[in-house]
């Protein structure tokens, strides 16, 4: 197993966001998470990230704790550098790509592993080069952000995390700033690395794309998976009234 | 006094004044980097006191800045340190300039969408190196036409050494125009500024070019 969350519990303020929820993903597996608006898709995918903490529950990388749960209640984080080394173990591609601006595409890609991971130069720039060819950007490499389409644009933010050698990716509406003419290239690289077995947690609208590429779905709302199964199964023949609705919705 | 002898004589203060103007921006810079990470400490009552230091440097005249770092000394303390006078100036300048840099820092720094911090945390990266390698040179880009106009507002500003009766450009034209009963060396203390000050522009709108390969 890759990842384990166990009744995961997140508040803002008083509101309650998250509310008991429990998600494991498998080596191999492309779990994709559908939901309205607000059911927390977003601040559950942050939490399994660390750029939220959570109140209480745990969740454990490859068999590691990263955060538990203790007598009290109260969830407790492992120290900073252990933290730091699991990390490792996920990449994260988020929906406007939040790409550095001011390093061209290659150093983009090249600068973590380097001066993060202080991988040489030469078998990184190799990768690199190699990630660009499978995103359709090869002839990009010395081009800045700002020169490249939102495509392009999440292309590479997908090739800069994978160049860090996750073993999860997650991806967080990676289609949704897009143009629509544009989102057909990146769910065309997604669906390559699905095929390549690359573990994946896609939070998307993309109902027909879910549908294509997950091996497991996860139906979200107001805080608690609703439903969860093979996709066929949830999109097909969903057991739960709230998920009916919800795709009745997506339909019209 | 023919143009020539005007020039030699008021030639010093220039020097003087190019000096204030240089050690000033030396100190001024990083130390308005200090002041910007006081105010935004994760301490509320450091983050208190820098926000007054900074509504006081620029709440009160500069001139009374300077005259309250030569005099404080000697009314304060009862010290009067030889050679003072020049020291006082860089301090009451460099002082005070930290604090508007400072601000101009801050409001760069506030401008960084979030993400970018979360996109370098997520790769790996130690505080220290989003810091500087991912958050500083875009900050650099956006604040430089408010450096700028900073620099140029302190080019002027260093007339204001003749307070402490230091013999800068400014204080010396002053000086020579009274003893010759002449306006030329107001003419030339305004064509020096003027020139100081394309030249500031000119710079910085190379530094400003030559970080236009990117948006
Ligand atoms: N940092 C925050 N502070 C306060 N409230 C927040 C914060 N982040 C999210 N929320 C709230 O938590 C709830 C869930 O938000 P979240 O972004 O996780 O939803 P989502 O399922 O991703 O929605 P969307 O499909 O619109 O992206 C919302 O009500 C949101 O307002
Ligand atoms: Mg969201």
């Amino acid at each position: 197993m890759i990842l384990q969350m166990k009744g995961i519990q997140k508040s803002f303020d008083g509101l309650e966001v998250l509310k008991d929820i429990s998600l494991h993903v498998d080596k191999g597996e492309v779990v994709s998470i559908i939901g309205p608006s607000g059911s927390g898709k977003s601040t559950l995918l942050r939490c399994a990230t660390f750029l939220e903490k959570i109140d209480a529950g745990s969740i454990d990388y490859m068999g590691q704790d990263a955060v538990t749960t203790n007598e009290h209640g109260v969830a407790q984080y492992v120290p900073h550098q252990e933290l730091n080394r699991i990390k490792r173990y996920f990449g994260l591609v988020f929906q406007n790509f939040n790409l550095f601006p001011h390093y061209s595409v290659l150093k983009n890609i090249m600068d973590a592993p380097v001066t993060v991971q202080k991988r040489p130069k030469e078998e990184v720039y190799e990768e690199a080069m190699r990630l660009l060819k499978k995103m359709n950007l090869e002839n990009r490499a010395d081009a800045y952000p700002c020169q490249l389409s939102g495509g392009q644009q999440q292309r590479v933010a997908i090739a800069r995390a994978l160049a860090l050698n996750p073993e999860i990716l997650f991806f967080d509406e990676p289609t949704s700033a897009l143009d629509p003419e544009l989102t057909g290239e990146v769910l065309k690289v997604i669906r390559q690395l699905a095929d390549e077995k690359m573990t994946m947690v896609i939070v998307t609208h993309e109902m027909p794309f879910a549908r294509a590429v997950s091996s497991r779905v996860v139906f979200m709302d107001k805080g608690v998976i609703v439903e969860e199964g093979h996709p066929e199964a949830v999109f097909g023949d969903p057991t739960q009234e709230r998920t009916k609705q919800f795709l009745r919705n997506y339909q019209q | 006094m023919s143009l020539s002898t005007m020039l030699a004589a008021m030639g010093e203060g220039m020097l003087r004044t190019c000096l204030i103007f240089f050690l000033t921006l030396l100190f001024s810079l990083p130390l308005g980097m200090v002041v910007m990470f006081l105010r935004r400490s994760r301490f509320r009552i450091v983050q208190s006191i820098t926000k007054i230091y900074i509504a006081i440097m620029r709440g009160t005249p500069l001139m009374l800045q300077l005259l309250m770092w030569y005099f404080g000394p000697y009314y304060l303390f009862g010290m009067s340190i030889r050679g003072y006078r020049f020291a006082a100036i860089i301090i009451g300048f460099s002082v005070n300039y930290s604090a508007y840099f400072a601000e101009i820092y801050r409001g760069g720094i506030e401008a960084i969408p979030k993400g970018q911090y979360e996109a370098a945390e997520i790769l790996g990266y130690s505080k220290a190196q989003t810091f500087f390698k991912i958050i500083l040179p875009q900050v650099v880009k956006m604040i430089l036409p408010s450096v700028t106009n900073e620099v140029i507002t302190l080019v002027k500003d260093t007339s204001l050494a003749f307070t402490l009766a230091y013999n800068e450009m400014f204080s010396l034209a002053k000086q020579i125009a009274a003893s010759q009963t002449s306006f030329v060396p107001f003419v030339i203390a305004g064509v020096f500024y003027f020139i100081a000050n394309y030249a500031v522009a000119y710079a910085m709108e190379r530094i400003e070019k030559a970080l236009d390969y990117y948006n």
